[in-house]
């Protein structure tokens, strides 16, 4: 069958991501340290 | 403007909604100051686009569990290269940010393989494509009865002529083998089919029976 790739019409809902979502976000900035040796560099997670 | 007065300043407007203040500093101020280690640039950031992202990746995905996991996969790739220092001040943060998320909700149709949900609308119903053959449970008693109908008209006719019509409408028998197994010939056989339906038609007519669905 065909693929029919139909759009929503009225699909301009406004939404926001929620506060785990932002606070994860905020926590792994927070968690992750970037180490630069010579050209290579290593993410580091400290959790 | 220091660098203090800028993070005191942050502070006051975090908790509430972006204040004028906030709002003027500008978001490659936020980024200069989140890769020089200041963690609160970066929640300005993204308080201050999330609607704009969030409701940008709905759109395509129509799902909000997807849409906030394709926002924190766009805002981890985000982290990671501020934090690698591979940002290129050249284009504006928002456009950037939205690229980041346009090619993840590719990535995640082309993972999984299927099209948004569809629903359809007035233009066009999908069930007009992918209909089911099968007749509704009104056609189909009417149908029923139709059949019953006819079954017993052709219970009317001369046995010969019914013979031939039973063998070639409901057997589905060849003309040949329909005089092979009455014993007459091809032509007798054709001559009897026709007289059936031409009886047949008759006793609809005056009989006024109405035989359509």
């Amino acid at each position: 069958m065909e693929k029919i790739y139909s759009e929503h019409k009225d699909e301009c809902t406004l939404v926001r991501s929620g506060r785990n979502t932002i606070g994860f976000l905020l926590n792994y900035s927070q968690s992750l340290h970037v180490v630069a040796y010579k050209d290579l560099k290593f993410e580091n997670n400290l959790n | 403007m220091t660098q203090k007065k800028l993070s005191n300043r942050k502070s006051q407007t975090l908790t509430k909604k972006p204040t004028k203040m906030e709002q003027q500093i500008e978001d490659s101020e936020l980024v200069r100051d989140y890769i020089s280690g200041d963690e609160k640039s970066l929640e300005i950031l993204i308080t201050r686009h999330n609607q704009r992202i969030t409701s940008f990746i709905y759109s395509k995905v129509l799902d909000r569990d997807i849409t906030e996991d394709i926002f924190q996969d766009t805002f981890i790739k985000v982290i990671k290269t501020l934090k690698k220092g591979t940002y290129s001040e050249e284009g504006k943060f928002l456009p950037w940010v939205m690229r980041i998320a346009h090619n993840l909700i590719i990535d995640h149709f082309r993972k999984n393989k299927r099209m948004p949900k569809f629903e359809g609308n007035d233009d066009f119903n999908i069930f007009s494509v992918i209909g089911d053959d099968k007749l509704n449970a009104e056609k189909q008693i009417i149908k029923n009865q139709i059949d019953s109908d006819l079954r017993g008209l052709i219970e009317e006719l001369p046995d010969d002529q019914k013979e031939v019509l039973l063998m070639r409408i409901y057997k589905d028998m060849s003309f040949k083998e329909i005089s092979e197994n009455t014993g007459v010939s091809i032509n007798t056989a054709l001559g009897r089919m026709r007289y059936a339906l031409i009886n047949l038609r008759k006793i609809i007519e005056k009989n006024n029976i109405v035989l359509t669905n």
